[in-house]
């Protein structure tokens, strides 16, 4: 009994973490996927995010380790205010950097996120430095287990069919054909008269206030936000290459991705469990070095992903806004 | 004075140097095969490993360690664009780009496998050297600063008065006519990789030789050598060496005002005023 127990909470826990990855994948799959916008600052927006929300409703800080908090607001409002700051961020780097070219705004992204991180690390006032933020509360904690761990795993799925929901509306729109339209052509598509500016804006600041969501779900999900967890390798690459594995532009193929780079990710961890102490250690190191091997074997032979992007249906007589 | 320079400029010209070197790379890359190379870092890292295995195992000087880690990171770099960038070549850039994020993981764990994630150091801490008091100079930046007048020739030698340098120069102005001018343009990219890797695993030995030899050294300083190269013009060698002092000296300087965790802002900071003001850069690169 107790066997199934432990099963049953960590199949629970792979799909919280897994369902927390795909809403990342999917503000990636606005970014990248229908826009073109090429954001690599992934690991800097979850760490806004992780850290807005955390400070807004964590206990007050030990003595020993101070940080800006303790306000113990309600949850949903951490959440709120980390997708609201991760956004006001993406805008002012988009402000200035989105109309650079693609790789341009690749470098620029990665600084980004490496300042983040940098800042949130060293000053230790706001965000608790190496000691990270504590304490952070999590829905439905009170319940026994397993249900305190279901109960979250119900929000966050539900969090995940409601951005689901909401993207794949948005893409079917005229707006996503006009974001799909620039990612084709932009030239095109400011001859035909659409603010091409704009809507790369509107596209890399709701995909980044998916971002921030993401790092503010897992912050409570994990009770504890340390600088570790945002290492660009999990919360930036993973993403990639779950979404180009998954079929960028495609929402479906961005969860699906989510969830079998996660499932490849975990299940490597099994393996590398199964070796001597000597090699579970390095064999930490062949797993990120597989999974890199994985997103070259991807790019080279499957470019277009699980479930490839779908070229929208157009009906005749429609009109075109944006 | 005397103590400005100790404190300032001395470690503004190693880190400029530094940046500089790994700067010619990035710069003749994006310009000849057209994508910001993320694994750019990780070669420096590369270098310094391939060369700490040469101290630690032969105790040789690091400083003859050099052309054996330039010589083996190139022919890495080579080997690494035959698997994982050559299929791209028609492809957009931005999928190289992605291939190299990729490439950065994967080197990354394979010094963390190999090498370990502990510090490690070619030498003992060394104290600066009397004769030349009152200037805190130590024999390890006289190697530096030797070594760097040595590389920067080599390359400046290879780029003038060769017929490789002078066609990867065509080719960084203009592969389309370089190509119907007749200039093997698949060998020039085999060039760009050889001369890149080996100028990014020299500076990676001596940035081991100023500070440590750790897994992730390299891929700290990207970004202040992709500002160096952007600053100096994208395809412009010489400009990537200003750059990269220009960068260099003003992260050092910054420390007067900001804590020096926060160094990697500046150089974030004038990369995007360039972008913005001037994308050309200093020289007159090209704008991709």
């Amino acid at each position: 009994m107790e066997t199934l127990g432990g099963l049953i909470l960590f199949i629970v826990g792979f799909f919280t973490l897994a369902s927390i990855a795909s809403v990342s994948t999917l503000g990636l799959n606005i970014c990248w996927g229908v826009t073109g916008l090429f954001n690599i600052g992934i690991a800097g927006f979850y760490a806004v995010g992780a850290y807005t929300s955390a400070i807004l409703t964590a206990a007050p800080s030990v003595p020993t380790n101070p940080h800006l908090g303790g306000y113990e607001l309600p949850v949903p409002v951490g959440w709120a205010a980390a997708m609201v700051l991760s956004a006001a961020i993406a805008w002012v780097v988009g402000k200035i950097c989105l109309r650079l070219r693609a790789d341009y705004l690749a470098i620029a992204t990665i600084g980004i996120a490496e300042i983040i991180r940098i800042t949130f690390r060293n000053w230790g006032g706001i965000a608790g430095g190496s000691y990270g933020i504590h304490h952070i509360p999590k829905p439905f904690e009170s319940l026994p287990q397993p249900w305190a761990e279901i109960g979250f795993l119900l929000i966050v799925v539900a969090v995940v069919a409601v951005c689901y929901w909401v993207i794949e509306r948005g893409i079917n729109s005229p707006w996503g054909r006009v974001m799909r339209a620039i990612r084709e052509n932009e030239t095109a598509a400011a001859a035909a008269g659409k603010d091409v500016e704009r809507m790369r804006l509107q596209a890399f600041v709701y995909g980044s206030a998916l971002m921030g969501l993401a790092g503010a779900l897992s912050a409570h999900y994990l009770k504890q936000f340390l600088p570790e967890d945002t290492e660009p390798l999990t919360a930036t690459f993973l993403i990639w290459v779950m979404l180009i594995a998954g079929g960028s532009g495609n929402n479906k193929g961005a969860i699906l991705g989510a969830f079998v780079v996660w499932g490849l990710w975990t299940m490597s961890e099994f393996m590398t469990d199964l070796l001597s102490a000597a090699w579970a250690t390095r064999a930490a190191y062949i797993r990120v070095f597989l999974i890199g091997l994985l997103l070259q074997v991807v790019l080279q032979f499957f470019s277009r992903g699980i479930i490839p992007e779908k070229a929208p249906v157009v009906q005749r007589g429609e009109v075109e806004a944006g | 004075m005397v103590e400005f320079f100790n404190d300032y400029i001395l470690s503004a010209l190693v880190l400029g140097s530094i940046y500089a070197l790994g700067a010619i790379g990035i710069s003749m890359i994006y310009a000849i095969l057209r994508f910001a190379h993320f694994a750019h870092g990780d070669m420096l890292t590369l270098g310094a490993y391939l060369a700490f295995d040469q101290v630690d195992g032969l105790s040789w000087h690091p400083v003859l360690a050099i052309p054996l880690a330039m010589l083996l990171a190139a022919g890495i770099a080579v080997g690494i664009d035959y698997a994982f960038y050559r299929p791209f070549r028609k492809s957009r850039p931005i999928i190289m780009v992605i291939a190299s994020f990729g490439i950065a993981l994967m080197l990354r764990s394979v010094f963390q496998l190999y090498w370990g994630i502990d510090d490690q150091y070619y030498w003992a801490i060394q104290p600066p050297l009397e004769a030349l008091a009152p200037f805190a100079i130590s024999a390890k930046h006289l190697y530096i600063g030797g070594a760097v007048v040595v590389l920067v020739s080599a390359t400046h030698y290879l780029l003038a008065y060769t017929r490789t340098g002078k066609a990867m120069r065509a080719m960084s102005d203009d592969p389309d006519l370089a190509r119907v001018t007749g200039i093997p343009t698949e060998r020039i990219v085999v060039w760009t990789w050889i001369v890149g890797a080996a100028l990014a695993a020299g500076a990676g030995v001596l940035l081991g030789m100023d500070t440590r030899v750790k897994f992730d050294m390299g891929w700290n300083l990207l970004l202040p050598m992709f500002a160096a190269a952007i600053l100096g013009g994208l395809g412009r060698p010489y400009g990537a060496i200003a750059g990269g002092l220009v960068i260099g000296g003003l992260e050092e300087l910054s420390t007067i005002v900001i804590p020096g965790d926060y160094k990697s802002a500046v150089a974030f900071g004038v990369m995007v005023l360039v972008l913005i003001f001037r994308p050309q850069g200093i020289f007159k690169g090209r704008v991709l």
